[in-house]
């Protein structure tokens, strides 16, 4: 399954990448999975890890772990917003 | 009735928003707004530039949803959000927010209530320039309960009906 992920600000520079074309495995369901799943990356990527302060959106709406993901789907990881 | 949105990177001309919240429209008797602006300190740091980034596609859809969020709980006339992005320097404008009704009441509430859902459903992000270096500014817990306010109190009118 395909989905495209990006990744704003402090979060987008401490992974190193503002967006990805990303074959998920089988076994990556929902949100919070492709989120461990991402996390478990490596270095910078551990900023996505638990305990930290992410929030998600898919397909341009906030949402939590448990959203299901779909082929083409567009995800979406950052710190908690800040603008006003 | 206008309702609008705007993301930008160019200022805005605050009189002029005002001025078209009512024009035409006798029934509007009160235009409350808010204008946010860049300030030149943050947390005992003084702060000489600031950058806002966004994510385009979503930061218009979530502020539209805000506003038919507002229009909803609020008999209103017109409401006009506009919010900039990109390279800001203190005093500059960020954000405004207007909102036309009938009475103070709607209005004032109404444009409260869609700074506190933008400040913590938009997706914007401020990273601002210190003597320090730069760093993305953090998000506030009080800006979390600002906004829980306004659930808390709809959830008891829904009970009470």
């Amino acid at each position: 399954m395909k989905v495209k992920v990006l990744y704003f600000a402090s979060l987008r520079e401490a992974v190193g990448c503002a967006s990805e074309d990303l074959d998920v495995p089988a076994e990556v369901h929902t949100l919070g999975a492709l989120r461990a799943f991402l996390a478990a990356r490596g270095e910078g990527w551990e900023a996505l890890g638990v305990g930290r302060n992410v929030r998600a959106a898919l397909n341009q709406q906030m949402s939590g772990a448990e959203a299901a993901l779909a082929a083409g789907d567009e995800v979406a990881f950052f710190p908690p917003v800040t603008g006003g | 009735m206008s309702v609008s949105v705007s993301v930008q990177e160019a200022d805005f001309d605050t009189g002029a928003e005002i001025a078209a919240l009512s024009a035409g429209q006798p029934e509007v008797g009160a235009v409350a707004s808010f204008v946010g602006l860049v300030r030149d300190t943050s947390e005992g740091s003084d702060v000489s530039a600031m950058t806002l980034e966004h994510y385009p596609g979503m930061t218009e859809q979530a502020l539209e949803d805000i506003v038919a969020e507002a229009m909803q709980r609020w008999t209103l006339h017109g409401v006009r959000v506009i919010h900039r992005f990109g390279p800001l320097l203190p005093g500059d404008q960020i954000v405004f927010v207007g909102v036309a009704g009938a009475h103070r009441g709607e209005s004032f509430e109404a444009c409260a209530f869609i700074m506190d859902y933008l400040k913590t459903r938009a997706p914007f992000w401020k990273h601002e320039e210190t003597p320090e270096g730069g760093r993305w500014v953090d998000a506030r817990e009080s800006d979390e309960s600002a906004a829980k306010r306004w659930s808390e109190g709809w959830d008891d009118i829904e009970q009470r009906r």
